[in-house]
């Protein structure tokens, strides 16, 4: 086996597509497909995840957790617990309150936002299904799960508060009674013309009510933490299955008071998280105080059916959007109130995730007005916070599906009304009414390339064959063009949006003597593929082998500076920090050779990793060998430090603006409402590629995530406030078999924000895919006069509106758009 | 989730597994390929005292023929039973459901007589045997005894064994002659459970149909026959109009639960859809 993947070894499909193994790119590394450095010891076993450390005396941590949504707390006694042979403390919420400090929310969008008391475990009242009560320490997890049972807490139940309209109304039951309403803020926007002006001149006016329903972030890994004590010394290393190890650290010493200096943190292989490891956990906090009290090492590992109720959900908001357009399809204005459900709490970004979502509802259209406003609500629920995407999935969502209600109601294909609203390609860059400046794109492109892999009129010709015989099977087609703000962040944008850090990243290349190279990064991974990525950026850039390059990440001793990994960042960020940091190496590296070349620094080239002057080919030094020369440091300009290594931090001057355009067929079988995906095509446009395999990994994921909020995927809470699908029985998750081939395909319009034309592609087969099967799905039921879903569009759910009242509804044998109206038209099934 | 405390034991013979179910009283539990009693632990939903494990009694494995009876052991695995030639040939039903079953890792662990005596009415593997008329062969303390699907599955996860039983075989007449057979799975995701299945065996001669067994998963608390649809289909010609006229029946008798994954009166729907569906297909049409 060789190192690198060839065609041959790769999926079909992307021997299928060629341009997948684009030729390198400059220095020979970049856009090569290579094998990943992660998953030799994957796929042998050889990881070190969380659950896996074992260390003398380890204690184990059990949470005992609310069964009810909301009440008052009246008494907690552990000591039948504190009596079972191998248990060796327990605690209640009150024990732990003076040391346990609260639970940090770094993002406090509006002044007046109301930030309720989140204490790791609940003192005076619970306030979700899980909520933390007591916990249990006992020499094995066996034990410490049988002295949960001996627990006994006295409740008195208050009422529960689910759904987010019902909590505003006025007398609602109070999810925190201290704060006297459950409104958390209100963040309006508001961009461009006057919208009720804007409103009045359109012809047509489409308004619709979409909601995104709860999600379950559900990882390969399951949350896990374990805390290392040094008691005499009060020192602690803990490892936690986190995407933010640094922040982590930051955050537990203002939480417990713990100084900074005196707390590691290691993400060791961390198995996934898609946003719901980028937090600031209750276990976390109670593992680290309970092994400063005890001052022995504690463990504690989430059970997947404990996961569901303890870590954070993803999405849950209400969309009232409204678009107002021109008779010809020219957009005029855009609407959109957003409820955004906190859940109890509020988490780490929970309020910043739908503010971030505020500025990607325009996406890549232009228009004259935008007004916005989101109200966050407290409801008896877990905490929602970032999932895949955070806040611009639900945006594109909602675009991209009101883009498909405007062209049904002008009688207008749904790819030509975007055609005449979306920017153009020489009209980048392009300051979008959000003042958002989009740096490039080619949405031309991407959507012609997209058109063509897809057969667009093939399929269209089918659809109208299958809606003329009223074939049980109907066919629908399904677009989504789509933009999204990665790179997160520029520092001063994060500042002027409140929240409370920066968006830098930090590197480290460190020259060994031997010729290696040591690259450290902030960046940490939880499956994305670092250590490949960036061993190939920095092999390009040095002009040293691939395999001579090792990574470091994810301990705060040994990589201390970072913002860690989040947001489709950790390329676009991070990885440039790496390839500057690479250049201060080579500039460094350049006067050495000069010197010892003896000739003048501006006649020193380099070149595939070779110093080498100008005019005498034969005088030349490798990069590693001025490595050496520098370790040993007896012939060096004078004053220069002895060192190769550099550092540089890097703080982005701007987002990226990933874009495509995917496009995707459903047969609905009208008799059982049952949605098979025919086709899906896609074509992402995210600029310039490190490495092709990895690419292609991380679009897969993303559309199969997307897909299984559009089609599987649900969070159901029942009045009383219980989370009905609390285990992998009832929360359906798709597999490999329930999906579709994906024809991929890529555009690349290189950013033009940062030096290695870069975008990100961690979250854009996500954000995109979710609209495009949806809108397929409504396309398909558009002849039975139903021009809405609710997601997921289950078989039940497509049948229901199908059959209203248990009769079927007839199609009329061709879409029944609604040409030109100055009618206000509002959603569901008509 | 981390499961209570129990004994475990692992006999060798139905036998000791008997003797052992019977020293341990009610609170033990049959252990067989562990599919659905391993999350049951792991959630605490129960709390054996003991439990006998079954995998070590080779004399539950395998299929075998007894005149015109076929015979699986109880614990033959579900990849085996799906594999079986004699299973193939004069229980093709037993095979095709059994592939529909969850997903590869379970059916190489899950085993043929744990998912009958689980009696799960979501589960694939029962409506199947009651179609079939199975018996299902039971030892206890006093010998072993010979009981019908019709009477195994008493309700939602209780069959006729009582506590000191072990399941020991599953005895199926032998499907020969011009039998086509169709299992009809809807569910949401390919290693979901069955929203509805519809088991369908028809006999036809000279184009019509002489013989029809249909049983349906998770339309009541135990797995149930369409007595109505089979009747109807008994003597008619075997074309589309003529069973989607039995199929209107499916839903005669049924119970059919509401849940997350479907309202009764969805269920209901689709047991007349699927089982025209599935009757079409058995019959070739």
């Amino acid at each position: 086996m060789t190192e690198e993947l060839d065609a041959g070894m790769l999926a079909t499909e992307i021997a299928e597509h060629p341009d997948a193994l684009s030729a390198p790119y400059g220095g020979g590394e970049l856009g090569r497909g290579r094998r990943r450095k992660e998953d030799a010891k994957l796929v042998t076993g050889q990881t070190n995840w969380t659950d896996n450390i074992t260390l003398p005396g380890l204690l184990h941590m059990a949470v005992l957790r609310s069964p009810m949504a909301h009440a008052r707390i009246v008494s907690v006694d552990v000591s039948a617990a504190l009596e079972m042979p191998g248990v060796i403390a327990a605690y209640s919420g009150a024990d732990l309150a003076a040391e346990d400090g609260a639970l940090p929310c770094a993002w406090p969008v509006t002044p007046d936002m109301v930030h309720p008391d989140h204490k790791p475990l609940a003192v005076d009242e619970v306030r979700h299904v899980g909520d933390g009560v007591a916990v249990v320490i006992a020499r094995d997890r066996y034990t410490a799960a049988d002295a949960l049972e001996a627990i006994s807490v006295e409740y008195d139940q208050l009422p529960a508060v689910v759904d987010m309209e019902a909590a505003l109304a006025e007398g609602s039951p109070l999810v925190h009674s201290d704060k006297g309403t459950n409104k958390c803020f209100t963040w309006p926007f508001a961009a461009g013309d006057d919208y009720e002006a804007t409103r009045a001149k359109a012809d047509v006016v489409v308004t619709r009510r979409f909601r995104q329903q709860r999600v379950l972030p559900t990882a390969m890994e399951p949350r896990g933490v374990v805390v290392a004590p040094i008691a005499a010394a009060d020192e602690y290393t803990v490892y936690s299955a986190t995407q933010i190890p640094h922040i982590l650290r930051v955050m537990l010493a203002l939480v417990t008071g713990i100084g900074e200096h005196k707390i590691r943190v290691i993400a060791p292989d961390v198995g996934g998280g898609f946003g719901s490891k980028l937090n600031v956990y209750a276990e976390e906090v109670l593992a680290l105080v309970v092994a400063r009290k005890l001052g022995r090492p504690i463990k504690w590992t989430e059970s997947r059916s404990e996961g569901y109720q303890a870590t954070i959900h993803g999405r849950d908001q209400i969309q009232d959007i409204e678009v107002s357009a021109t008779k010809d399809g020219k957009l005029l204005g855009l609407k959109v109130e957003l409820l955004a459900d906190m859940g109890a709490y509020l988490q780490l970004v929970t309020p910043g995730v739908p503010i971030l979502g505020a500025f990607m509802f325009p996406s890549i259209y232009k228009m004259d007005s935008y007004t916005f406003s989101c109200t966050g609500v407290f409801t008896t629920k877990t905490p929602t916070d970032a999932y895949r995407g955070a806040g611009r999935p639900e945006a594109t969502y909602a675009i991209e599906r009101i883009m498909d209600e405007l062209a049904a109601e002008l009688g207008m294909d749904p790819l030509e009304l975007r055609r005449r609203n979306w920017i153009k390609h020489e009209e980048f860059p392009f300051d979008s009414i959000c003042g958002l400046t989009y740096d490039s794109g080619n949405y031309e492109a991407a959507t012609a390339k997209a058109e063509q892999m897809f057969d667009m009129t093939a399929l269209r010709r089918e659809q109208a064959e299958r809606r003329e015989r009223k074939d049980p099977i109907q066919l629908g087609i399904g677009i989504s063009t789509f933009t999204e703000m990665c790179g997160l962040a520029p520092s001063r944008v994060l500042g002027s949006l409140s929240y409370g850090a920066g968006g830098w990243e930090a590197a480290q290349i460190r020259m060994l003597p031997t010729g290696k190279v040591e690259v450290v990064s902030g960046a940490t991974p939880h499956g994305q593929g670092h250590h490949t990525s960036w061993s190939q950026i920095v092999a390009d850039a040095l002009g040293v082998p691939f395999e001579d390059v090792e990574v470091i990440t994810g301990d705060t001793d040994s990589s201390p500076k970072g913002m860690d990994t989040y947001g489709s960042r950790s390329l676009v960020v991070g990885g440039v920090a790496i390839h500057k940091a690479t250049g201060k190496v080579i500039e460094k590296a350049r006067r050495i050779a000069a010197h010892l070349l003896e000739a003048a620094e501006g006649d020193v080239e380099f070149h595939g990793g070779t110093f080498s002057v100008k005019g005498s080919p034969e005088a030349k030094l490798s990069i590693q060998e001025i490595a050496l020369a520098t370790f040993a440091a007896h012939n060096l300009p004078d004053g220069m430090e002895p060192t190769l290594d550099s550092d540089y931090v890097y703080d982005p001057e701007n987002f990226s603006f990933p874009h495509g355009t995917h496009l995707c067929a459903v047969e609905i079988d009208t008799e059982t409402g049952f949605t098979k995906i025919r086709k899906y095509v896609c074509v992402d446009d995210i600029g310039k590629i490190i490495n092709p395999v990895i690419v292609e990994g991380q679009v897969h994921g993303g559309l199969a995530q997307g897909i299984a909020q559009a089609l599987y995927e649900e969070a159901i809470y029942d009045a009383e406030g219980n989370l009905t699908t609390g285990t992998m029985v009832d929360y359906l998750i798709p597999s490999a078999a329930d999906l579709p081939h994906f024809d991929t395909g890529r555009t690349e319009t290189p950013a033009t924000s940062n030096p290695l034309g870069v975008k990100g592609v961690g979250e854009a087969g996500t954000i995109a895919s979710t609209p495009a099967v949806v809108n397929a799905v409504v396309d398909a039921l558009r002849p039975f006069g139903i021009n809405d879903i609710d997601m997921p569009a289950s078989p039940e759910r497509v049948w229901r509106l199908l059959h209203p009242g248990g009769q079927r509804r007839e199609a009329s044998g061709t879409v029944a758009y609604g040409g030109v109206s100055t009618s206000t038209t509002s959603g569901g099934a008509a | 989730m981390i499961p209570a405390q129990f004994d475990y034991v692992a006999p060798t013979s139905v036998a000791d597994a008997v003797a052992a179910l019977s020293e341990a009283g009610e609170d033990a539990k049959v252990l067989a390929g562990g599919q659905s009693l391993i999350p049951v632990l792991r959630l605490r939903l129960s709390y054996p005292s003991v439990l006998v494990d079954l995998r070590r009694v080779s004399e539950l494995r395998g299929v075998r023929e007894d005149g015109n009876e076929l015979v699986i052991g109880a614990m033959t695995r579900h990849a085996d039973v799906i594999t079986d030639p004699l299973v193939r040939q004069y229980a093709a039903l037993v095979a095709e459901a059994a592939g529909t079953v969850a997903d590869p890792a379970v059916r190489h662990r899950g085993t043929f007589g744990g998912a009958l005596a689980h009696a799960d009415p979501a589960g694939d593997l029962a409506a199947v045997a009651l179609a079939l008329d199975a018996q299902l062969v039971a030892e206890g303390p006093g010998g072993r005894r010979s009981i019908a699907a019709a009477d195994f599955f008493v309700d939602y996860l209780q069959t006729a064994l009582s506590p000191d039983e072990v399941l020991v075989e599953v005895r199926l007449p032998k499907l020969e002659g011009q039998w086509g057979v169709h299992y009809e799975k809807f569910n949401r995701t390919a290693q979901a459970w069955a929203i509805v299945g519809v088991a369908a065996a028809v006999r036809q001669e000279n184009g019509s149909i002489v013989d029809a067994r249909v049983g349906l998963t998770n339309m009541s608390s135990t797995p149930v026959r369409a007595s109505a649809v089979e009747a109807a289909l008994r003597g008619t010609s075997a074309d589309g109009r003529s069973i989607a006229a039995a199929a209107e029946h499916a839903a005669e008798g049924t119970n059919a639960p509401s849940d997350l994954a479907g309202a009764s009166d969805y269920r209901e729907h689709l047991a007349r859809i699927l089982t025209r569906r599935a009757v079409s297909a058995a019959a070739g049409v």
